[in-house]
């Protein structure tokens, strides 16, 4: 099926009672109270007697601490506590593990490892007075060389910054690789053509609205902590937290409220989390802590920066036979990459795209920087953003050495429909895809043959103007257990359905929104399933109390996993419903049919009981099938069988002023297929703010630190994110391909955008300067680059 | 020291500090936790609320330089329970998705719409480009502010 946007029913949830229930465009559950200003956000949490909790960072990013003097805070009124890290220290606290199996300072105890780094922290009895007191906390350092090119962090005179861990003497934290090196090199020994390029995929920040803050309020004659915070892993944080403090788990209870964007960032444990659960035992009051921005752009979790050399092996006429690739990933101070534990590159295996070639090979270091920690975050899927942008870029760079259109390129090397699922030479078992419609549709939408026409009009007259591809496959839905974990935490996610006896419902998910409109589409996934209506149905997250365990949302997981369970647990109590229709219509189970919201007698349509009219049975008076329990409720854990794999066509449109060579994106056309689609507006939507993180990242964002390791962008002053002046109007299509192993069909699309975007930009705007003999320029692309690109001094961004 | 102003129709008289942010006072020791924080350069606009009809952001004004002042936040939007029209059109073209940009992007809306009740989409992405959003991608935001305008006007109908 493939048609574009607009085409599909809406809904309202005023009128769903009188529509058909489930799949299709329906407005959402949570906007009527995000709009009034009734969301419930960590930070509008307010405790009797809650006290504030602020942290102290280092200004270096390097240096041993050599003594921290706090009397003059600890004697400012107001002021409840000043903790350092010698104080965790005697608790045994002072370190916590994380998620990649490493250690992270909760606060400096021998040496500060990144500027930013959490040092002290002061509880008060309001924010302002928290804030006063970091500035009297006198902490002496003797600073030492820092390390912040990953190129030379393995020089043998490099200082070691990792010298906490045992036997350490360099700054190499791993070593990773996937395929066949050496069929990989026949393969390009033999090959006609070997394009090569050095490709950086800059650091940038996911940079959600709404930091990273908590409320601890933990209950001493209960031994109950209480936490809201920010967490898109609720169940994943309650676990991690009974380990670091040692309190038991059922004496712990995660909320995590409303997010304001979560994009990856609220993955991770941070510091400050620990220091209020810290400060909340030490004061016996609720303390919250709340970073602000540049604590956020500075100390949270970053994203990306891979220093990436591709290698692409083709014939003459354009057979790409090989792609090879060698990767220096910098992870920072602390390895805290949030990536299934055996997965320490994430899902980057992928980067062999959407093409069908003979050999594919991948070698990569990671180092230890004096940089914040992060890597895996801003809607990478586990590294696929990287992956992605190498093997779009090298085609590019490819098309470009064979003098080939790059469309053309890769419609002749897709993976065709009838090879799914098709086994990559780096061992990816993709489910399902038919790549050339949705080529064709994009091109379609662009009308991209009257674009180049249009291009070479243009050139004639001296004008920049760039037309981009990229073509895309994601992997999406971490994970099946028997092999991937987070700390030994199966990727599988639970999902509970309680029918009350009026016929209303609850659904209880594992997975947390920070935006993705779960509460909306959860409940039409429920409701196509079991004939509910969706404004009938209530879907619970975010309190590990109250909802069965699971791993979060991130990686675009909720779909293929929680949405997959969510749609199994209906049929779980549908089945139980059928049990009890047969006795409430006294006929046999085979002699029933389902339409939805009610059994009917086969050849009787008259002859009928609603869901509704069952779930009163269910929990009413009078006897039920033998073997059939009162009430009508279930709950299942559901392990995926393999990983969804959505894909997408995007083409870009940009218009580069030569003189100030400022990049304008004119044009964006983004066809994704997802499989089945829950709810194509909610789909719309994600693909627009993917795009818009693409537009950012391409030309405008970046995390740039100097050479005495000062980062260059904590501040929204110089961390640019897109406004509404530097994105264009979104033009979207979609085609559906539905995910074989997926009970409904439908596979993940939250991060595709965000995905696929950067290189269709990027690819545009090196096509916009190919009159300047530009091949590849490194992003951000702002002005000052792409002005040196054009005067063929491109420059790797550090 | 104390400081008095209307905030969404009501007096209020508080004890503060002279150093108090009005999206603190907002906040914290009113409660109308609606309007948001989310920057410390004053880029970000999650708190705009308005200052005698003008949208400001508040975290760029002192509570105490309001005193004596009219403020309205996103929580004196609805009328009599009545959403106001671009609370609708928000609703209407999706055009929100985490929620902590929208009261500051309401606010906005709304002044852009009562001295240009017809505003085109450049005028539109001129008016909220103050205001930061990671998750929509604006479009549909500039949608919102179309379907509130048209509806206002009465005319066609418009699809969401």
């Amino acid at each position: 099926m493939t048609a574009v946007q607009g085409s599909e029913r809406l809904t309202t949830f005023e009128d769903n009672d009188q529509k058909p229930v489930g799949h299709g465009r329906m407005l959402r559950k949570e906007d009527p109270r995000l709009v009034r200003g009734r969301g419930r956000f960590t930070d509008d949490i307010q405790l009797p007697g809650m006290l504030h909790l602020a942290i102290l960072r280092s200004p270096f990013a390097h240096a041993r601490i050599v003594g921290i003097d706090t009397s003059a805070a600890a004697a400012l009124p107001r002021v409840r506590a000043v903790v350092t890290g010698a104080d965790l220290a005697a608790q045994g606290l002072a370190w916590m593990p994380t998620l990649s199996g490493d250690v992270q300072a909760v606060l400096a105890t021998d040496k500060v490892r990144f500027q930013g780094q959490e040092v002290a922290f002061v509880v008060a009895e309001d924010r302002y007075t928290a804030r006063d007191a970091l500035e009297l906390i006198d902490v002496e350092y003797d600073v030492l060389e820092p390390v912040i090119d990953a190129r030379r962090a393995l020089a043998p005179d490099a200082p070691v910054i990792r010298d906490d861990l045992d036997g350490k003497t360099n700054n190499h934290c791993f070593d990773w690789e996937t395929g066949d090196k050496d069929a990989t090199e026949a393969v390009f020994a033999a090959a006609d053509v070997v394009v090569r390029q050095d490709i950086v995929y800059p650091r940038v920040h996911p940079a959600p609205m709404e930091t990273c803050g908590a409320v601890a309020d933990f209950d001493a004659v209960e031994g109950r902590l209480k936490l809201w915070s920010t967490t898109q892993a609720p169940h994943a944080h309650r676990t991690l937290y009974a380990i670091v403090a040692g309190l038991p788990e059922h004496k712990i209870q995660v909320i995590s409220p409303d997010l304001g964007g979560g994009f990856g960032n609220k993955v991770p444990i941070y510091p400050g989390y620990v220091c209020a659960i810290v400060a909340s035992i030490v004061t016996g009051k609720p303390v919250k802590w709340m970073e602000d921005r540049s604590e956020n752009l500075i100390s949270t979790g970053f994203a990306r920066d891979y220093i990436m050399r591709g290698e692409i092996a083709a014939t003459r006429d354009g057979r790409i036979l090989g792609i090879r690739t060698d990767v220096l990933a910098d992870h920072g101070a602390f390895n805290g990459t949030a990536a299934p534990v055996k997965y320490p590159a994430g899902f980057f295996g992928v980067f062999t795209g959407s093409y069908d070639i003979e050999a594919a090979y991948c070698s990569m270091t990671a180092v230890y920087t004096n940089k914040a920690p992060g890597g895996v975050a801003y809607a990478c899927s586990f590294r696929i953003t990287e992956a992605v942008y190498l093997v779009e870029r090298i085609v590019d760079c490819l098309a470009a050495e064979l003098g080939m259109d790059p469309a053309e390129l890769r419609l002749k090397n897709f993976i065709r429909p009838e090879q799914f699922p098709y086994t990559t030479k780096t061992g990816w078992v993709y489910d399902s895809g038919d790549y050339e419609p949705t080529m064709r549709l994009a091109m379609d939408l662009a009308g991209y043959a009257e674009l180049r026409k249009e291009q070479e009009a243009k050139r004639a007259n001296g004008e920049l103007m760039g037309i981009g591809i990229a073509f895309f496959t994601e992997a999406v839905g971490a994970g099946p257990r028997k092999d991937m974990d987070i700390l030994g935490l199966g990727m599988a996610d639970g999902c509970e359905l309680r029918v009350h006896p009026t016929g209303k419902a609850v659904v209880r998910l594992s997975v947390q929104s920070q935006g993705q409109g779960h509460e909306t589409t959860f409940a039409q996934i429920v409701a196509e399933e079991i004939g509910i209506p969706p404004a009938d149905i209530d879907v619970v997250h975010g309190d590990t109390d109250n909802t069965p365990f699971g791993l979060g949302t991130y990686g675009s997981r909720s779909t293929p996993v929680s949405g997959a369970a969510a749609a199994l647990v209906a049929r779980k109590v549908r089945d139980k419903a059928r049990l009890i229709a047969s006795a409430m219509l006294e006929v046999s189970v085979a002699d029933l049919d389902w339409e939805k919201g009610r059994f009917q007698v086969k050849g009787d349509p008259g002859k009928s009981v609603t869901i509704q009219d069952i779930a009163m049975r269910a929990h009413g008076a009078g006897d039920l099938p033998d073997g059939v329990e009162g009430g009508l409720e279930a709950q299942i854990c559901y392990n995926p069988s393999n990983l969804t794999y959505p894909h997408g066509a995007y083409i870009c449109v940009v218009d580069i002023d030569p003189g100030t060579c400022e990049v304008k994106v004119r044009r964006f056309i983004a066809v994704d297929d997802c499989g089945t689609r829950i709810n194509p507006m909610i789909i719309e939507g994600q693909v627009h703010g993917g795009l818009t993180d693409g537009v950012g990242m391409a030309l405008m964002e970046m995390i740039a630190f100097d050479e005495d390791g000062n980062c260059l962008g904590a501040s929204l002053m110089d961390y640019l994110i897109p406004t509404a002046l530097e994105v264009p109007d979104w033009e979207t299509g979609f085609t559906v391909t539905p995910s074989p192993h997926h009970p409904i069909g439908a596979k993940g699309v939250g991060e595709s955008a965000t995905v696929g975007s950067p290189p269709a930009i990027v690819n545009a705007v090196v096509d916009a300067l190919a009159p300047y003999g530009v091949r590849h320029a490194d992003m951000p692309l702002t002005p000052s680059r792409v002005w040196d690109a054009m005067r063929g001094a491109p420059r790797p961004p550090i | 020291m104390q400081v008095s102003m209307t905030v969404n129709d009501v007096e209020v008289t508080e004890e503060i500090e002279g150093r108090l942010l009005l999206v603190h006072f907002l906040r914290d020791v009113l409660g109308l936790t609606g309007t948001h924080w989310g920057c410390d350069t004053s880029n970000c606009g999650t708190c705009v609320v308005w200052l005698d009809g003008e949208p400001v952001k508040s975290c760029t004004v002192l509570a105490a330089m309001a005193g004596g002042h009219e403020v309205r936040t996103v929580e004196g939007l609805a009328k009599n329970g009545k959403l106001d029209p671009v609370q609708e059109g928000f609703i209407q073209c999706h055009g929100l998705q985490c929620g902590f940009c929208t009261p500051g992007m309401l606010m906005t809306a709304r002044a852009l719409l009562d001295r240009n009740p017809d505003p085109t989409e450049a005028e539109i992405r001129e008016a909220i480009s103050g205001q930061i959003c990671r998750c929509t991608g604006y479009a549909t935001i500039v949608r919102s502010v179309r379907w509130a305008s048209v509806h206002e006007a009465g005319t066609e109908e418009v699809t969401a």
